[in-house]
């Protein structure tokens, strides 16, 4: 069912800001079921190139081909803006830092996490609901809160709430900005730990923006590391984390350890 | 019985005519004349012609008369009759440079070229009831003042130097008008300072004050208000050439605005443009702080007040449509309200059953 | 104010074709919401103007109007209204549904079924039924565009959530012709099924909004809701004390000060009809 080539590809991908750039001649190619960590100091383009790779702006260079469940090659800035949000809201999921940017506030957790759901024409409620339910408990949140606001929710209950909201269309690939950012340490560990089997389990292709080498460390298998708006390295993690070669890799890992 | 109630003919017609009786007051004392209103409660006038986009004294007097002396309802009522008068075309733009002056001031500027003309204006004044004016109104007669006949705008002059931008050269395109065409969003700026001059001067006036108190300040000064006549023109398409229509009153304001500069522009001082209708001072300034508040946007400044969101300002600035919604509240709702009640209790009646059977399960 | 100094119903021929152009796109599109250049009118915004216009557009000299506030001939708004078009178009009125070639109506559709022919006029406070999810009218736009509902149906999921049952009695978003959800006006939800599929061509205008929409005849109008709950319109265990109806929409009467209550037919016409039909049988 899945085509033969990669997800999701990049050719000479760039984008500025008026004078200034923020990243280019970016080329990547993920595969099924794989995981790629792009780290680099904050400024360095990265959550730029994720929204130029996840539909959310318009890159000015370069194009970006999704792979498609029927192995169609779709080059996402040639669709219709329709086609792109209807990708947005069924094959792919978005987890923003902010979880207040991914949920509905004022919307109960159910609400939340069935709202994707009803997006792609699902009309019984409790059919919704228990599969909202399901969700939660797979996310490790107590069903009993399913009708709670998430304001009443800790930041990292809240985030785990939206990756249930993303995950329960079974999307075949997701996109993460500094999941983990601004949560306190024992609750990242958790979170870290939820994601690698959730990623594990449903055989997820991802590209996770981050900092954070240890958030990389644990979920991805490939890295890209950034500066100045350019790609400046990249490999198996393992190897880059290991073995830097750029000067700058070589600082950020020296840094860290 | 209380069906017969619900409404009917009898009733409006005896409302209409309690009404008139109202509007006319105590027989025994003389009625007020339009031409009385439009000579000596001048300043109402002007709002109801400004608000109401018309510029007719008589027919401004007329309507405060009928309204009761209630503006909104005489701006409403000359809104209606103006929407009926059919468009033959658009005038020139008219040259305010060249307007017959009755006031003129800077606060940016102590000496202008011109002078600083006060004019008929309150400022100055102290706020004291007049008990003596009450018996005898008639006033002193003032000391003539001869005026040039034409002054340059204060912005003008600062514009040689660069350090303001240059309003964009409007002459020959095609104006927008919220009577003739739906009003859309995004809305550009001849759009916006059509729906700002015929905005509500308390609304108006509440927004730029917001702006002044932090919410989205634009760090005005008020680089020149006028107060005066000009001629509208107009060229017919079969003559070719402009002829004169009439004098209009007018009051303009220019405001000058701080602007830091962004990527595609130098730091330099920006504008907020107020013009309305007759003699409204407070009017043409507020429109002036609330024009360039709905600039950030396009200037790259953050938006974070209500005065700077287009869409707020533009859907609620217009006092007609304000008053006729707010008001609608008072006809009979009760087809709705019915549905409620009916919905209130059905859900009551669930909510007392579940009760009902958790302490049942409890005992 | 006299009709012979004024255009037939009260509008110019050039404002007219302008809101016909917006009408006949309003029927090609079932449901989307025509902007408008809705003009002032001698009555209050929030008071009907956008019916009005809209009435005043389609309306010719053969024409017979009825007006209904609250389904009643007789409320003072419908009263008005209907002044107002005796005097500006000097058209025929009538407080018969069947005899009406035009009805301009506020919160209800009349009991007695609509035939061909007949055009419904809807005065509309907010057209836009995504309203008091997104505030912004560019956002509403792009949302009605790209079909992207899902939000609406979170509230009613909500509802259900919260108090068992959508808890939405009027003013209930109905689905139209499979494409655009569209307010129905402020309807009672127990006159939603009376649009669905009727004869009747059903024209909504919103003066203050500057929006006319319309449902052609014999278009499906669904109102939303769940498989598993559905949706299901009012009803009363009283009947009504003047004709006895069971099948109409009943309006509450407190009769004293000790709160004794009435229920009484909200269409007049209706009730009439039923009384009158009522004694012609004994």
């Amino acid at each position: 069912m899945t085509g033969s080539g990669p997800i999701l590809t990049a050719e000479g991908l760039g984008h500025d800001f008026g004078r200034r750039m923020a990243f280019t001649a970016v080329d990547l190619a993920l595969w099924p079921g794989e995981v790629l960590g792009i780290v680099g100091e904050s400024g360095a383009g990265k959550t730029t190139l994720l929204r130029g790779l996840s539909a959310q702006l318009t890159p000015c260079r370069g194009r970006v081909l999704y792979g498609d469940r029927q192995g169609r090659q779709i080059d996402l800035y040639a669709q219709s803006e329709a086609e792109r949000r209807l990708l947005l809201r069924t094959d792919w999921g978005i987890v923003h830092q902010n979880a207040a940017d991914g949920l509905r506030m004022n919307v109960s957790a159910g609400g939340n996490v069935g709202e994707r759901l009803m997006a792609v024409g699902e009309r019984h409620y409790g059919q919704i609901r228990a599969r909202a339910a399901d969700w939660l408990a797979r996310v490790d949140l107590d069903v009993g809160r399913l009708d709670e606001l998430p304001s009443s929710f800790s930041g990292g209950m809240q985030q785990r709430l939206q990756i249930a909201r993303t995950l329960v269309t079974a999307p075949r690939l997701v996109f993460m900005d500094e999941p983990t950012g601004g949560l306190d340490v024992s609750v990242q560990a958790r979170l870290l730990d939820l994601l690698r089997r959730l990623v594990g389990q449903y055989g997820l292709a991802a590209v996770v923006v981050t900092h954070d080498l240890h958030v990389v460390r644990l979920l991805a298998h490939r890295l890209m590391v950034m500066k100045g708006g350019l790609v400046v390295e990249s490999g198996l993690t393992d190897q880059v984390l290991d073995d830097p070669q750029h000067p700058y890799t070589q600082l950020l890992v020296s840094s860290v350890l | 019985m209380y069906v017969a109630l619900k409404g009917g003919e009898q009733a409006i017609d005896n409302a209409h005519a309690w009404l008139a009786e109202e509007r006319r007051g105590d027989p025994s004392v003389p009625a007020l004349s339009a031409t009385q209103i439009a000579g000596q409660l001048g300043l109402a006038v002007d709002r109801v012609m400004a608000e109401g986009a018309l510029h007719d004294r008589e027919l401004a007097a007329l309507a405060i008369r009928q309204a009761r002396g209630d503006l909104i309802e005489a701006i409403f009522l000359v809104r209606a009759y103006r929407t009926t008068l059919p468009r033959f075309g658009t005038a020139q733009p008219v040259d305010t440079a060249a307007m017959a002056l009755q006031r003129r001031v800077s606060a940016t500027f102590k000496d202008i070229p011109g002078g600083q003309i006060l004019g008929p204006t309150f400022d100055y004044t102290h706020r004291l009831l007049d008990f003596a004016a009450a018996a005898d109104p008639s006033p002193a007669p003032r000391a003539a003042e001869p005026l040039p006949a034409a002054m340059p705008r204060v912005l003008d002059l600062m514009g040689a130097e660069g350090l303001i931008e240059t309003p964009p050269a409007a002459a020959g395109d095609a104006v927008a008008d919220l009577t003739r065409e739906p009003l859309d969003f995004p809305a550009g700026r001849d759009l916006r300072l059509q729906a700002l001059a015929r905005g509500d001067e308390g609304f108006l006036l509440a927004l730029g004050y917001s702006t002044q108190r932090g919410y989205g300040s634009t760090h005005p000064f008020a680089g020149e208000i006028r107060i005066g006549t000009v001629a509208v023109e107009f060229v017919p398409p079969e003559l070719g050439f402009a002829v004169a229509l009439g004098d209009i009153d007018l009051t303009e304001c220019e405001m000058v605005n701080q602007f830091k500069g962004s990527a595609m522009a130098p730091p330099q001082f920006t504008r907020g443009y107020g013009l309305v209708f007759g003699h409204g001072e407070r009017k043409a300034m507020a429109m002036a702080l609330v024009d360039r508040a709905l600039r950030a946007a396009e200037l790259g400044e953050t938006v974070k007040g209500p005065a700077q969101d287009v869409e707020f300002v533009l859907s609620h600035c217009d006092n007609v449509q304000a008053t006729g919604f707010v008001e609608h509240l008072k006809l009979p709702h009760y087809v709705d309200f019915q549905s409620e009640l009916e919905l209130v209790r059905r859900l009551r009646r669930a909510a007392a059953a579940t009760l009902a059977a958790e302490r049942e399960a409890a005992e | 104010m006299t009709g012979a100094d004024y255009n037939f119903a009260y509008l110019d021929e050039q404002t007219k074709r302008m809101i016909r152009r917006a009408i006949l796109k309003a029927v090609a599109i079932p449901g989307y919401q025509v902007p408008f250049a809705a003009r002032e009118m001698p009555l209050p915004y929030g008071w009907g103007t956008g019916g009005i216009q809209v009435t005043a557009a389609v309306i010719g000299p053969d024409d017979v109007l009825k007006v209904i506030d609250q389904g009643a001939d007789d409320t003072t708004n419908a009263v008005s209204i209907r002044r107002f078009f005796r005097r500006m178009a000097g058209v025929a009125t009538t407080e018969h549904t069947a005899e009406a070639t035009i009805i301009q109506t506020r919160h209800r559709i009349p009991e007695t079924p609509l035939a061909a022919g007949q055009i419904l006029v809807y005065q509309v406070p907010i057209p836009e039924p995504l309203r008091w999810l997104e505030p912004r009218d560019t956002e509403t736009r792009r949302m009605h565009a790209l079909r992207d509902y899902g939000a609406m149906q979170v509230n009613l999921y909500e509802d259900i959530a919260r108090h068992g049952a959508i808890a939405k009695s009027y003013d209930y978003p109905v689905l139209v012709n499979g494409h655009y959800i569209m307010s129905p006006s402020p309807i009672p939800k127990f006159d939603n099924p009376k649009m669905d599929r009727s004869p009747a061509l059903q024209l909504f205008g919103a003066g203050r909004e500057r929006r006319i929409y319309a449902v052609p005849p014999h278009t499906p109008v669904r109102s939303l809701d769940f498989d598993d709950y559905p949706f299901t319109v009012q009803r009363w265990d009283e009947c009504c004390a003047l004709c006895g109806a069971t099948d109409s929409f009943l309006d509450e009467m407190i009769m004293d000060d000790r709160g004794s209550r009435l229920f009484i037919c909200s269409d007049s016409d209706y009730c009439r009809g039923r009384q009158g039909a009522g004694e012609a049988a004994e």
